[in-house]
């Protein structure tokens, strides 16, 4: 469904993506793990244009996109395939929960109010959130912030979800609500790719796992064999150090 | 106080509160929204980034806050006939106080604009919708919210700089008062009086932005 071809990005002097290369097939859940800086986040927001990759193709419904020299029109088409849940929630501040989730199918999609409000209702019945949809984004909790994002995600009927690190602002005891509904929809067969720094669900709700380090992918794997029967000493080392660290933490 | 003064004073308020509602707010509400559509569009085209336009605002905002108010009317009523344009006193007010609160507001909307955080876009084109949808949407309600304490501190001082318009013959509230002063004589009573009737309106407009503000706060818009 979505491959992407040798992207290459840096920010001034400092390689952000050393020719990554990545396929997603549709119904793939797939977590990018890696330490900070590795470059996750920049190619994710490369796959979706809010960053310009320096050169690379990507190839979406079949169809191959210079990412370097796409037009406008262009990215509009692939954004129409996709939707996008950002670290922190980015929520329209000056709208409602259900207004957040109407105004891209509104604004953007023409679609009638009457439509888009019925699907707005049903995207916010999903994630748990129809008592809450007359707030404003600073009369909810953060947990509850991703999820009135992830409905206005879902609303787009994308073909695939984005997830840049989706718990990583939240407050522990928040974390749970948000990975609850991200569970709930990789079990209905949506497509997502999720950088994130949740090993849980990157071992029990993801089908493959990738690692990321230093600008490069060090390996791609099913999920089971990521995690049980890694291909690289490194991911070994990835693994043990972070689940060290939450028995360190556990322990306390 | 003389009963003589006590009369001019009783005699002249309403003569001074009727021209106050019927030029001197209307000056002040029509040079406003010329104001703040200037300072809107002066706004946006900084936050854009648009080449050339860019430096053409820099340069009338330059121009505009750094030359005094008063000059500015002299020039636009006294001097520009002199090239052929002729203007009538109100409409040449309304323009002059536009141009001129138009470049201090431009700045206040300038850095409102800056204000909303960039995810704010991102989201937006994540949703599918492009930069003037965005601008229009959500960009510029939040960035106006941001900006009401200070726009409407603007339009409080303006209310009060359209008494220069009385140098150019608009027979606003202060011009009343002179006017009145030339055949009576009672400069001191009749100005504070002029003062007074002033107070007056700038204080229903804090009372009115104060409400206005709270109410805008139960929005919680700003983080």
């Amino acid at each position: 469904m979505i491959e992407a071809r040798k992207i290459r990005k840096s920010f001034g002097d400092i390689l952000v993506l050393d020719d990554i290369s990545l396929k997603v097939e549709k119904g793939d859940v797939i977590a990018i793990l890696g330490p900070s800086g590795s470059g996750k986040t920049t190619l994710l927001r490369c796959l979706n244009f809010l960053e310009k990759a320096d050169s690379g193709e990507l190839v979406f419904d079949d169809v191959v996109y210079d990412m370097k020299t796409i037009n406008k029109k262009d990215i509009a088409t692939i954004r129409k395939k996709t939707a996008f849940v950002f670290q922190n929630y980015n929520l329209f501040l000056n709208m409602t929960a259900m207004q957040n989730v109407m105004e891209g199918l509104v604004t953007a999609r023409k679609m009638s109010k009457e439509e888009a409000r019925e699907k707005a209702l049903a995207a916010l019945e999903k994630v748990g959130m129809l008592d809450r949809k007359d707030h404003y984004p600073s009369q909810l909790s953060g947990g509850q912030q991703q999820r009135v994002a992830i409905a206005r995600a879902l609303a787009l009927d994308p073909e695939i979800i984005y997830f840049d690190e989706p718990t990583s602002a939240l407050d522990p005891e928040l974390i749970g609500e948000v990975l609850q509904v991200m569970k709930k929809l990789a079990n209905e067969g949506m497509t997502m790719l999720v950088v994130t720094h949740e090993m849980n669900f990157a071992r029990n709700v993801s089908n493959k796992v990738i690692l990321m380090e230093n600008s490069v992918i060090v390996e791609e794997n099913e999920a089971k064999s990521f995690f049980e029967n890694p291909k690289e000493e490194r991911t070994k080392a990835f693994v043990s150090s972070v689940y060290e660290r939450n028995n360190l933490a556990n322990s306390h | 106080m003389s009963e003589r003064v006590i009369e001019i004073l009783v005699d002249s308020f309403l003569k001074m509160l009727i021209p106050g509602i019927k030029v001197t707010v209307p000056l002040t509400i029509l040079s406003f929204a010329l104001g703040l559509l200037i300072a809107t569009v002066c706004a946006i085209i900084q936050y854009a980034n648009i080449r050339y336009l860019k430096q053409l605002c820099r340069f009338y905002i330059w121009i505009i806050r750094g030359t005094p108010l008063l000059v500015q009317l002299y020039i636009f009523f006294y001097g520009l006939p002199k090239v052929g344009i002729m203007l009538n006193a109100f409409p040449c007010a309304i323009l002059v106080f536009g141009i001129n609160e138009g470049a201090y507001m431009a700045e206040s909307m300038r850095a409102a604009l800056e204000a909303v955080p960039k995810g704010q876009l991102e989201a937006g084109y994540c949703v599918g919708m492009n930069y003037l949808q965005i601008m229009w949407r959500i960009v510029l309600p939040q960035a106006m919210r941001t900006a009401f304490p200070s726009l409407s501190n603007s339009f409080i001082s303006l209310l009060k700089s359209t008494s220069l318009a009385a140098t150019i013959t608009v027979t606003e509230l202060f011009r009343t008062a002179q006017i009145i002063n030339a055949r009576v004589y009672e400069p001191l009573a009749l100005y504070c009086e002029a003062a007074l009737v002033y107070l007056l309106f700038s204080t229903f407009l804090t009372w009115l932005q104060a409400r206005i503000e709270k109410r805008l706060s139960t929005y919680g818009g700003v983080r």
